[in-house]
């Protein structure tokens, strides 16, 4: 970082979670914290609330709509529970552990266990997909119902309402998380082998997007849905979606560097401004236009005990004047942007 | 390896004794929680609060490689089980009876993540005495169970005679001469004899195992007939699956052992399954171990050679069909 770095640290309110934060969001006007120990922290103006949707459970998963925080268990359920602090169930699997949760438009939900997958609409009809080997990750296309889902050898395109076959996108190895661009055009899933495949829906074509050290488990999509930043490397890696073939032959853009890898990436709401999350617990912001580095949160100390943990959950308000983020130490924070 | 999780993997054919150890294990270690991970199609119950179903996927990595394997559920499911920290002290992975051991030792090398939270301390192989014999002769997972343990529970001992114990145990170590091999009925065996094994670490690998220490020269002397050792220990030959040990009396040039020994993994792989050796480098103060599976090699400078410690070099192949004399030229060509 260069010694122009400028700091927004005085501008966070420091929040104990007291549990490793799954999922971090603002519920309306709320910043909220889902937390491995199967409980919501909400931190409402003047005090913080805690409501536990999973009892004696661990959170898995965790997703905002934006007004209520959807979660899944190592006791089967998936829950809705919204600001009023109410929780109310949308599937039951059992007692077999949630792997992975997507959110599609208008209040559809997915989850997945082992290979079963299910789709919930809106109004609560829940249709059942089983893949060929374990469905790792869940991206709704936002086209139409369809649910993309990662499995060993590639990621198959279901439509939940509809009797025929799912497509199947097809490449060797092991798909984890999975995303899909906003335009519908691009399906990009994060492989085993520390690296991301890519398919182009209309003709699938395959782009190969490597050089992580680690697995990305983050991803985002600018704005304007022409970027998507990615986690994995010791810099936060964004690739270039404006053209018709995505980045296909186009290096990616870089920022962010530090000696420590990124563990969670999101994209402003409306500006070409990235909030990344490290394994060592920093917080920065950088903007894509001039590379130019604002940390939000740092971590000191050199003890193996005063080192921080990860970022686990970043994410930003609608109007992009605030930021949440949690750590797997339980430690989070809510920046308010100064006017 | 502070906060990493102990893993040990359960393997042996069905019915050999495997959930006997198991609840044995759960029940007998008090103030130890485990997280035990089983296969779906378990032989009887479990007694555990934390017990987790797996499906055995196995996936190939490198290319579509066949021996570079690794089980995605165990990835999936360490990553789960590490939110509940603090529940639990170890990890028992049980493997069904017909389970190759090698994707999940592999998982252990292979995944990052899987490495930041865990280690491997052992595989356990129990095995029916009675009918260990008959499997080795015409099961090929038996073998690779056999070759692939650090500890072996040679079981229901009482329902065979002295004399078809010593031929099974003569089996055994016709395929693996390095594991610790414990007689037993019911599995009652000391749980420190099981659990707590080390056998993956670097640091240990030649503390538990003094048999490796005690490179059989033997060998080398005679050819490897099918001689009696003097213990009364019948000297089987197994056509299919060996190990082999060699040694040098001195150092080896790392400039010439590295490099034969990535060219040989990746030529061999296939059929190597397990591989260690600590070695004697040129000039160097410390030790160098390391160990294998299949294409996937571990090694580290460890300790100091204590002033008066022989410096020499060692390794230990355990594969299928394995050229011995390539592989000793090879070994004896990189001496310094
Ligand atoms: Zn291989």
């Amino acid at each position: 970082m260069s010694e122009a770095t400028k700091s927004l640290t005085a501008h966070v309110t420091l929040i104990e979670t007291g549990a490793e934060v799954v999922s971090a969001a603002f519920l309306g006007r709320t910043p909220a914290f889902a937390c491995v120990d199967g409980t919501i922290l909400f931190n409402e103006i003047g005090e913080e609330r805690r409501v536990t949707p999973h009892p004696d459970a661990a959170i898995l998963v965790a997703q905002s709509d934006g007004s209520r925080f959807i979660t899944g268990g190592d006791d089967g359920l998936i829950l809705a529970t919204g600001v009023d602090h109410v929780s109310t169930q949308l599937g039951d699997e059992k007692g077999k552990w949630i792997d992975a949760l997507a959110l599609g438009r208008d209040g559809a939900v997915a989850w997945s266990v082992t290979k079963t997958v299910r789709a919930r609409d809106a109004k609560g009809e829940i249709k059942t997909f089983t893949a060929p080997s374990s469905a790792r990750g869940l991206a709704f296309i936002q086209k139409g119902y369809r649910l993309a889902v990662t499995h060993y050898n590639g990621v198959s395109l279901w439509f939940p309402n509809m009797a025929a076959e799912p497509d199947v996108l097809k490449w060797a190895g092991s798909h984890l998380d999975v995303v899909v661009s906003p335009d519908a055009r691009f399906v990009i899933s994060a492989m085993q082998e520390n690296s991301l495949h890519g398919w182009r829906i209309a003709d699938k074509k395959d782009m190969r997007m490597t050089g992580y050290p680690a697995k990305t488990r983050s991803f985002s999509w600018s704005h304007d849905g022409q970027w998507l930043a990615t986690s994995g490397a010791e810099a936060c890696v964004i690739w270039p979606f404006q053209s018709k073939d995505g980045p296909m032959g186009k290096p990616p853009r870089e920022c962010g560097v530090r000696p420590v890898r990124v563990s969670r990436v999101a994209f402003h709401p409306s500006a070409l401004i990235v909030a990344l999350g490290y394994e060592d617990g920093w917080v920065m912001l950088c903007r894509m236009t001039d590379a130019s580095e604002i940390l939000v949160r740092s971590v000191s100390g050199v003890a193996p005990d005063e080192k921080g943990r990860a970022v686990s959950a970043l994410a930003w308000n609608n109007d992009g004047r605030r930021l949440v983020y949690g750590t797997e130490d339980g430690q989070a924070g809510v920046l308010d942007l100064p006017a | 390896m502070t906060d990493k999780v102990p893993v040990t993997v359960l393997t042996g054919y069905l019915g050999a004794g495997k959930t006997t150890l198991l609840n044995r294990i759960l029940s007998e270690q008090h103030g130890r929680k485990f997280a035990v991970i089983v296969n779906e199609f378990g032989e009887i119950g479990i007694d555990n609060d934390l017990v987790v179903g797996a499906d055995e996927e196995v996936f190939e990595m490198n290319n579509g490689c066949i021996c570079c394997t690794v089980r995605g559920d165990l990835i999936r499911i360490l990553e789960g089980l590490m939110k509940r920290r603090g529940k639990f002290d170890a990890i028992i992975v049980e493997t069904t009876g017909l389970a190759d051991p090698a994707p999940v030792a592999q998982t252990f090398f292979v995944d990052q993540d899987v490495q930041d939270r865990a280690w491997l301390d052992a595989v356990v192989t129990v095995a029916d005495a009675k009918w260990l014999s008959d499997r080795l002769k015409d099961a090929p997972e038996a073998k690779n169970q056999v070759a692939f343990a650090d500890v072996i529970i040679l079981n229901k001992i009482d329902l065979v005679s002295e004399g078809e114990l010593k031929e099974v145990e003569a089996r055994i170590r016709a395929i693996n001469p390095y594991a610790k091999l414990h007689r037993t009925t019911r599995c009652q065996v000391p749980l420190d004899a099981v659990l707590g094994r080390n056998a993956f670490d670097l640091d240990r690998i030649l503390e538990i195992e003094p048999e490796f220490l005690q490179v059989d020269d033997h060998d080398h002397d005679h050819g490897h007939d099918h001689h009696d050792h003097g213990h009364g220990l019948k000297h089987y030959h197994d056509e299919e699956m060996q190990s082999v040990s060699f040694r040098i009396e001195g150092d080896v040039d790392p400039n010439k052992f590295m490099p034969w020994i990535n060219e040989l993994v990746q030529k061999e792989g296939p059929n190597i399954l397990r591989s260690k050796g600590i070695l004697s480098f040129r000039n160097e103060a410390k030790r160098f171990v390391f160990q294998g599976v299949h294409m996937i090699l571990d090694g580290d400078l460890q300790r100091d050679w204590k002033p008066g410690e022989k410096r020499e070099s060692k390794v230990v192949f355990i594969g299928r069909n394995l050229k011995k004399d390539e592989l000793e030229k090879g070994f004896l060509a990189t001496a310094a």
